[in-house]
């Protein structure tokens, strides 16, 4: 029997009022001219408020961070296994014993304990979170980031010479721009450490001018009897060697680089590729950036689950913490949303080897800065891990259209994908207690 | 133990025994020696009658919308486009010199197919790029799910060219273990994890089969009526779905219960039903014996199917062209109308058996495959119209692999193909890994025809494979090589042209490239020879086919 008989099948049909659908035609190329209503809408918004414009940072934990070693312990029940909790900033709120520095902090952002999601593939369920639609034949829906930038007014990336969608240490599943098309999808760096992947040039002074001069010889010759609009509305070639040129040639870029931090402030963070990373978003974020996604591996913890969580979670600790203070420390923790996800939570019963298997039925999301509310926890588990359903079950969408709301973009209206379907930014509903 | 200075030189000369004749292995894989001719491919009336049919629906329709075709491209420009789509890379220095060698008055295009059919790696390839059609690129559910195994089973299948509605029968009705029996790995990967659920997914593989195999999306139709038109209704997908709801698994892989029911809640509805099996048309030549899975799969490739036909020639298309005839490439009408060209080479696949290597063949001779991508007059440039209507040959973004294969290909004389040693073979597998994943793998999507981005454009410009390939290294890269021992330095820029774009240069290319070479010496000349397969490399023309 089919046991999600009217499951969400990636569609905005159901509830969609049809005299609304603006049946759009869009370029399928995707070219620089294609301007979505989404775009034009965040564009207004931008140009009419003239504020700054709000950022996002995305702390993903790959593998599905166990909730009930981090934000929603059950100390003392079966399901904790000897786990303790420690109580935080916020009144009545407790988290895992791993995260003291960040339980200091418990009034900047909420925890949603309640997550729920359908999907228990690690693969379909980093697309669903990351999303915020679960995977559909056909169509690859855009993640927040690659939303946020596809709206960005032209005047803005022409200030800015990052890319304005960055993922830091990108794991397995990097957020992708889906149908909004392949120039949203994030560039993808390592530990803050390392030089910056492919921005140094291979040669450089007149022997870099010649090799460019060439290019333009070739290019001429290969345009000749070619489209009329070959470069514009096909190939783009041109336009991106400028552009990557700029990149690297900028000053901007000194923004990835940790290594000047004083040395207090970036031991605060911890001795680890994740941590550095976490300075680095907010360095990125000053510098214009709109989205930085960083990625800490390793939560998949089929085995000792216990030991394996704490691992991960003194890792994440110190960073998160001294993020949000940063980002407070810069003043910009109110325009920037927090997000601390991960595709699913972990099981409430260890398995034979003491380990935790994928749980999507209630798992913890964090979500904090850009003027939400702090110091709450919404939804509540079950503290005996018999029951699947949660107390005031918040679903994945509902945490995406959160976001994009407080973003300033109106999630109901329908834009047309390159395929021709209209669909909804996001199905979620906003959730009410952090508005 | 003390020091022995005799047992120090035999330990250093065993060493250096090694290096050399590691060295000397090395020459002899890299080393392009004589190329053998290539001969001309055998006649073949039957294929050319089935040719002149197709030919014969594209010209009325440019006819009738008064297009000119652009002139036949050259023979190099056929082979490259025939490479990169069968085997993901361009020609090799060492083959175009055999696809010269071929007798005046042969066609390239068979020659040049009979060629790469009798090369492994073209059914692997292919066995790749169906695969995503039949499987996706997830990495699926862990241990029941191999996908490799899959990928060389099918291109075992492409190998012998066995019919293809064979090979989609074995996929749709398989039973056994995902191991020993890989094309079962078509039903495993819809397991999935934490639903309770111990079969595959009925659902997803229904979606699939319309898909891949009859070109149809019905997905939608899993929750609801079609709002685009009357022709499907929600029962059409789940009577599919229940075609697969009997498949179980167990120890002993993929097996099927003939007495489970499958059941779903329509909407609407409150309760939900039992729901048949019943093919969503073509009833007519829907056969009960066996298994509803092998009931199924008979009815799929029965030669009286249409869209079965039509949805493979379009995807074989597409991989032919970098673009289908009909977009996107698993969503064409049922009832029409079909473009130009689409029924009659479905009537051929049909009739062919469903023969795959006869339908690229097919499609590789047509007039629109022969086009060139450009008109000869720069004052009045090919158009989008002639594009679209496929009389002049559309130009596309090749795919990562293809990209990543170009570079790895064009810096060796030889073709990296079955016979290539395998540490060579490993050196090119890391590498590619490598280069898509940062360049950035477009999955299922794999027509979308999306412009260059910047981060791929920055991994061409600045990244890690194309300065080890292009870097001077007389061993492993022929760029130095070229450099080094050409007689001179026009033929050294006519080999780097071949080996990197399969076209030897324009004149005023030739003059641009021959002066900044002239003069130059050791060090200064393979610094000069590494500029311009940086140059060739970060053209337009290496990354896009044409």
């Amino acid at each position: 029997m089919n046991p999600f008989p009217l499951s969400d099948c990636g569609s905005s049909d159901h509830l969609a009022s049809w005299s609304r659908r603006r049946l759009l035609t869009s370029s399928a190329l995707a070219g620089l001219g294609w301007l979505t209503p989404l775009a034009q809408q965040l564009a207004r918004g931008a140009e009419a408020t003239g504020q700054r414009p709000k950022s996002v940072i995305v702390l993903w934990m790959e593998g599905g961070i166990s909730q009930l070693e981090s934000f929603d312990p059950h100390p003392g029940s079966a399901i904790a296994y000897g786990g303790k909790a420690i109580a935080t900033a916020a009144k009545g709120i407790s988290f895992g014993a791993g995260l003291p520095l960040t339980a200091e902090l418990a009034n900047e952002f909420s925890v949603l304990r309640s997550v729920t999601g359908k999907e228990g593939d690690h693969s379909r369920a980093t697309y669903n979170v990351k999303t915020g639609y679960r995977p559909f034949p056909n169509l690859v829906h855009p993640s927040i980031g690659s939303i946020i930038c596809h709206g960005l007014p032209e005047s803005e990336r022409e200030v800015l010479d990052l890319p304005s969608h960055i993922s830091i240490l990108p794991g397995g599943f990097p957020a992708r721009g889906g149908y909004l098309g392949a120039r949203f999808d994030a560039f993808q760096t390592g530990d803050p450490l390392q030089p910056i992947p492919d921005v140094r040039p291979l040669a450089t002074g007149d022997r870099q001018q010649k090799r460019l001069d060439s290019l333009a010889v070739l290019e001429q010759s290969f345009a000749a009897g070619r489209l009329a609009s070959l470069e514009g509305e096909r190939t783009l070639h041109r336009t991106s060697v400028e552009r990557a040129q700029r990149l690297m040639s900028s000053g901007q870029l000194a923004a990835f680089d940790v290594s000047g931090v004083p040395k207090a402030e970036r031991e605060a963070y911890g001795d680890s590729a994740f941590g550095r990373g976490c300075l680095a978003a907010i360095r990125l974020i000053d510098a214009g950036v709109r989205c930085v996604e960083v990625t800490l591996r390793g939560w998949d913890t089929h085995l000792n689950n216990t030991e394996g969580q704490a691992t991960q979670l003194a890792l994440l600790d110190p960073a998160l913490a001294s993020l949000i203070r940063g980002l407070k420390a810069r003043d910009l923790y109110e325009d920037t949303l927090l997000l601390v996800a991960t595709e699913f939570g972990r099981t409430p019963k260890q398995n034979l080897t003491e380990g935790r298997d994928h749980w999507p039925h209630g798992f913890s999301i964090l979500l904090g800065g850009g003027g939400l509310r702090g110091g709450l926890a919404v939804g509540e588990t079950d503290p005996s891990g018999e029951k699947q359903e949660p107390g005031r079950p918040i679903r994945v969408e509902d945490v995406h259209a959160t976001i994009l709301r407080r973003l300033g973009i109106d999630t109901t209206e329908e834009i047309t994908t390159p395929i021709g379907r209209p669909i909804k930014v996001s199905e979620g509903r906003v959730i009410q207690e952090l508005a | 133990m003390s020091f022995s200075p005799l047992r120090a030189i035999l330990r250093l000369s065993a060493l250096g025994a090694i290096v050399a004749a590691s060295g000397m292995l090395l020459w002899r894989h890299f080393d392009s020696g004589k190329p053998a001719p290539l001969p001309a491919a055998k006649p073949d009336p039957a294929l050319a009658s089935a040719v002149a049919k197709v030919n014969a629906a594209f010209l009325a329709s440019w006819t009738k919308a008064a297009l000119e075709p652009t002139p036949e491209a050259d023979a190099l420009t056929l082979a490259r486009r025939l490479s990169l789509a069968l085997t993901g890379a361009p020609p090799s220095l060492e083959e175009i010199r055999r696809l010269e060698s071929l007798p005046d008055g042969a066609d390239p295009v068979a020659a040049w197919l009979d060629h790469l059919f009798a090369d492994r790696r073209s059914a692997d390839y292919l066995a790749e790029r169906f695969a995503r059609a039949f499987v996706g690129v997830e990495t699926g559910p862990f241990l029941v799910y191999r996908r490799r195994r899959l990928v060389n089973w099918l291109g075992d299948q492409i190998e012998t060219n066995r019919p293809y509605g064979a090979v989609v029968r074995d996929l749709v009705s398989a039973e056994g273990l995902w191991t020993t029996k890989p094309e079962t790995n078509f039903l495993t990967v819809t397991l999935e994890e934490g639903n309770g659920k111990k079969g595959p997914d009925e659902m997803k593989l229904a979606g699939r089969t319309a898909r891949a195999f009859l070109g149809l999306s019905l997905d939608c139709m899993q929750c609801h009526d079609d709002f685009f038109g009357d022709r499907w209704k929600q029962a059409d997908f789940h009577q599919l779905a229940s075609f697969f709801a009997q498949a179980e698994l167990n120890l002993t892989g993929i097996h099927d219960d003939p007495n489970k029911a499958y059941e779903t809640r329509y909407l609407g509805e409150k309760a939900s039903v039992k729901v048949a099996a019943v093919v969503p048309y073509g009833s007519d030549f829907f056969g009960k014996d066996g298994s509803r899975r092998e009931q199924l799969a008979r009815w799929i490739t029965h030669p009286d199917n249409t869209p079965f036909a039509r949805a493979a020639v379009n995807r074989t298309w597409a991989i032919l062209f970098g673009k289908p005839l009909v977009d996107p490439v698993d969503n064409l009408p049922i009832d029409g109308p079909f473009p130009a060209g689409l029924e009659a080479l479905a009537r051929e696949f049909t009739a062919s058996g469903h023969d795959l290597q006869r339908l690229i063949r097919l499609i590789a001779m047509s007039e629109p495959f022969r086009r060139e991508s450009r008109s000869p007059d720069p004052d009045t440039p090919a158009t989008m119209e002639q594009e679209t209507a496929w009389a002049a040959f559309p130009l596309t973004p090749l795919r990562p692999e293809q990209v990543a294969g170009s570079v790895i290909q064009s810096t060796t004389l030889k073709a990296l193909d079955s016979n290539t040693h395998f540490l060579q073979k490993l050196r090119r597998f890391g590498e590619t890994q490598d280069f898509v994943k940062r360049y950035g793998d477009p999955g299922e999507e794999e027509f979308a025809g999306e412009s260059g981005t910047i981060p791929q454009r920055l991994l061409l410009m600045n990244g890690k494979l194309v300065r080890e390939r292009t870097e001077p290294n007389p061993v492993m890269n022929s760029s130095t090589r070229i450099a080094r021992y050409s007689p001179s330095d026009e033929t050294a820029v006519k080999a780097a042209f071949l080996a990197s774009l399969t076209r030897y240069p324009a004149h005023a290319e030739l003059a641009h490239f021959v002066s900044g070479l002239a003069g130059t010496k050791g060090e200064d000349r393979d610094r000069a020879f590494t500029d311009l397969c940086w140059t060739l490399i970060n053209t337009t023309e290496f990354s896009w086919n044409r």
